[in-house]
């Protein structure tokens, strides 16, 4: 089968590696010369699905269980399997009451093993929520060194137009199908890439607020993204002055010598999604399309790929054997 | 019914339209709710001019009232500004006015409520100001040109429910022809209905339902809750006292034989 992948963020890379992996010939079409605007390159990476579900459907953490698993398949090294931490501010200590009584798969800490787990934040929170089996990749290395993967495997990256001779084309191309999708929206994201030499973290922390709730996750060389906003928006417009400030506030929170980091970036990714904020894989003749990720690219994308590469095999399948009948 | 700037409601329970998990949970939360006016918040959406389209058209599918708000605006000229973009936008001169006073707690800046109030009571606006429940206040408002109050009954998003019931009755007493509506920190549908109890005319309410664990339900909770309240405040409710008082006559009862 020769299929056509259109995207080549994280739901074009990850199906192209699903089709690519069953004996597809793949190539991969994107407009853009890199990936730096796609949502994914924002991503915060954290593979999260029993914290996701504090605030998203049970199918989110279903769906998001074997992310980890994929990645390190996958890309060996690449993902960091240490948990996330959850913390709130003294005065907020109601939100992690109420974080913990949304979500399973959490061991509560007391100040102790707080510090053993993250000597940092050592006296800095009484009280932690440690979710035990998730974990985090750093999306851009993740990004790139899958579309490394994905050459050595033989897959074809084009930019512009791939001709038309293919079986089956993948719409993997996120904010770019609204304009034929009316169902599909942006959701604004903003996030923050800051280096602080003082601070080592070894695990995502999210800081929960009641209305600001942001996550630090680290990455490589003291580097840290702090992210990120959810504003009902489409627009790519450069972060807010307000946003900044909340994001470093937050980051402030979780450790005071954040105020003396270098603000490395600060950028903006609008995120694709349906009403319902699920993702779904469709099919139309001969055209499967991926969408919706929304906040959760990265947790998502393995599964969706699995399905929609299942999808295109048996549509193929039933091709062949509709053209043997013919003959 | 209720009466809000001339617009008869049928429902006593108004829904904020932030934090819920999608918007499709929004939509049937304010389905569940029978909630006939949903305020919007403008500020943030705006970002980038009119880029929050298709959110806004899932709020206009909802087929109910809108009323922009102005959260998150700091000063008398940003929350002006804010309510002119939002007529413009969602062509409608309601607005539900907030100058914030202190950016931890939200707690509204009342001078500058009053002064925008006035601004944009001259400018034609049907101003909804959410203030704290203090009454001359809240007399300064309606002098401003409001013909509707929404008091907090405690800090936006507390959940804690009516904090100083006497300040709540004696807004009702003092304005008995004014609606009036409880804006913010309500937590639970007991909270509504006992405001509601009190006589205030109706309910703005939105981290309570959005951040349940089940929007939906809740919002349906929060409707019969209003209901509830209100139906018993006309009814006319017993006054509590120190002493049992039998429900039926002791005379003639077998215990004396």
């Amino acid at each position: 089968m020769k299929a056509l992948v259109k995207g080549a963020g994280v739901a074009g890379l990850t199906a192209a590696y699903e089709l690519a992996s069953r004996g597809a010939a793949v190539t991969v079409v994107d407009p853009r010369t890199d990936m730096v605007r796609a949502a994914s390159w924002f991503a915060g990476g954290m593979l999260a699905p029993d914290c996701e579900r504090e605030s998203a459907e049970p199918l989110i953490q279903e769906l998001g269980l074997g992310a980890a698993d994929w990645w390190d398949a996958a890309l060996p090294g690449h993902v960091v399997r240490a948990g996330t931490l959850v913390v709130a501010p003294a005065r907020d200590t109601a939100e992690l009451a109420r974080f913990a009584a949304r979500t399973t798969g959490f061991r509560t800490l007391g100040e102790e093993e707080i510090a053993e787990f993250e000597p940092d934040l050592a006296g800095r929170f009484r009280l932690a929520l440690h979710f035990v089996r998730e974990a985090h990749l750093d999306p851009r290395a993740a990004l790139t060194a899958l579309r490394g993967r994905l050459e050595t495997m033989g897959v074809l990256f084009v930019e512009g137009e791939a001709g038309s001779r293919f079986d089956l084309t993948l719409d993997c191309t996120g904010m770019a199908r609204a304009a034929s999708d009316p169902n599909l929206r942006g959701v604004r994201g903003e996030m923050l890439i800051l280096r602080a030499p003082d601070v080592t973290l070894s695990r995502p922390v999210r800081l929960l607020h009641p209305r600001f709730p942001l996550y630090v996750v680290p990455r490589a060389d003291h580097c840290f993204m702090v992210g990120a906003t959810m504003i009902e928006s489409e627009s790519g417009r450069p972060v807010t002055a307000r946003s900044m400030m909340e994001l470093l506030n937050a980051a402030y929170s979780v450790h005071p010598a954040f105020g003396e980091a270098e603000i490395v970036e600060a950028g903006v990714g609008v995120r694709p999604a349906y009403p319902d904020n699920l993702p779904r894989v469709t099919q139309s003749g001969a055209t499967i399309s991926i969408n919706g990720l929304y906040r959760h690219g990265f947790l998502l994308a393995p599964a969706m790929a699995q399905r929609a590469a299942q999808m295109a095999f048996s549509i193929s399948k039933t091709r062949e054997l509709a053209h043997e009948a013919h003959r | 019914m209720l009466s809000l700037y001339g617009r008869q409601l049928a429902s006593r329970l108004l829904l904020g339209t932030a934090q819920y998990p999608s918007p499709a949970i929004l939509a049937e939360a304010v389905r569940a709710s029978k909630a006939e006016v949903v305020t919007v918040s403008l500020r943030r959406e705006m970002a980038g001019g009119n880029t929050g389209g298709q959110f806004w058209s899932l709020i206009e599918q909802l087929g109910v009232a809108v009323l922009p708000n102005t959260a998150g605006c700091h000063s008398v000229k940003e929350a002006v500004t804010t309510a002119h973009m939002a007529r413009e936008l969602f062509s409608t001169n309601w607005i539900k006015l907030e100058v914030i006073g202190n950016h931890d707690t939200l707690q509204p800046d009342v001078f500058g409520l009053v002064e925008a109030a006035r601004i944009l009571s001259g400018d034609g606006f049907a101003v909804f100001p959410y203030t704290t429940d203090d009454l001359v206040v809240a007399e300064r408002l309606l002098e401003a040109g409001c013909q509707v109050l929404m008091p907090w009954c405690a800090p936006i998003g507390s959940a804690k429910g009516p904090l100083n019931i006497d300040a709540l009755r004696t807004l009702r007493g003092h304005f008995p022809d004014v609606p009036l509506v409880v804006d913010a920190g309500l937590g639970r549908p007991s909270h509504a209905a006992t405001v509601m109890e009190l006589g205030f005319d109706a309910v703005l309410l939105n981290t309570a339902v959005a951040k349940a664990s089940d929007p939906v339900a809740m919002a349906s909770a929060f409707g019969k809750a209003v209901e509830a309240g209100h139906e018993a405040f006309l009814a006319g409710m017993l006054e509590p006292r120190d002493m049992a008082v039998p429900s039926t006559p002791l005379i003639g009862k077998a215990v004396f034989s």
